[in-house]
């Protein structure tokens, strides 16, 4: 109730809505830039068991390709966090 | 499944990991061209943006070592735990860097435009330039450096 008091209070001043939004917005760009690698390291992960699955030989090359897509898809995320704290606090 | 399927509880990945010859890579890379980076972080944004393009670099090559460490770990005792280690050690690290430049990110000494981007650009440059060498030595395994005798 308190919050909602808050934010009631905030909506007159047009300053305080807009650090509100801008928070509220930077919060659900970041939440939305840590799905998709998430779901992209599973795929990955999946992808490359099933391959040492058919050629357990070719292990060693499997894990370090996987290794580096995963590295790569984290990039998603991070640029994410860092569009997060730039909206946020610069 | 039968009984004669062996279960990926179960079956670990035996022999070297190559994730940990591939982060020791980055992390070498990653100190080469760290000097340069903070220089021209210097250059931009001040003593304050060389300060923060180090705490960046760290906080990423940490990250990069951190990935590979537990996924080396996890391999020899089992898939399913390497997966799993492999997804929640992604939030937990993600988790670990949000709260590292949330401690920090009031300091005098943090830019934080000279954090993020170089946050961003050591990641994905140190990537490509790993993905140069990786390339080669997969396409052409004969030419995969070995030790000098």
């Amino acid at each position: 109730m308190e919050a909602l008091a808050r934010l009631a209070a905030a909506a007159a001043d047009p300053a305080e809505a807009k650090n509100i939004a801008a928070a509220g917005s930077a919060g659900f760009a970041y939440g939305l830039a840590a799905i998709g690698p998430g779901i992209g390291i599973g795929i990955i992960f999946g992808n490359a068991i099933e391959a040492m699955a058919r050629q357990p030989e070719a292990a060693g090359m499997v894990r370090t390709t996987m290794f580096l897509g995963i590295a790569f898809t984290e990039a998603l995320a991070l640029i994410g966090f860092v569009v997060f704290i730039l909206l946020k606090y610069a | 499944m039968t009984s004669d399927q062996s279960s990926p509880f179960t079956t670990g990945l035996a022999g070297p990991a190559p994730e940990l010859s591939v982060s020791r890579d980055l992390v070498k890379r990653g100190l080469l061209v760290a000097p340069l980076f903070c220089l021209i972080s210097g250059v931009i944004w001040g003593l304050d943006g060389a300060f923060s393009c180090a705490f960046a670099m760290g906080l990423v090559l940490l990250n990069f070592l951190m990935a590979a460490a537990l996924m080396a770990y996890t391999a020899p005792i089992s898939l399913a735990l390497m997966m799993g280690a492999s997804l929640f050690g992604y939030l937990v690290r993600l988790g670990l860097i949000f709260l590292a430049v949330m401690l920090v990110k009031d300091f005098s000494w943090v830019s934080l435009q000279a954090l993020g981007c170089t946050i961003i650009v050591t990641h994905l440059g140190l990537l490509f330039w790993e993905l140069k060498y990786i390339s080669a030595s997969l396409a052409f395994p004969g030419l995969k450096p070995g030790k000098q005798k």
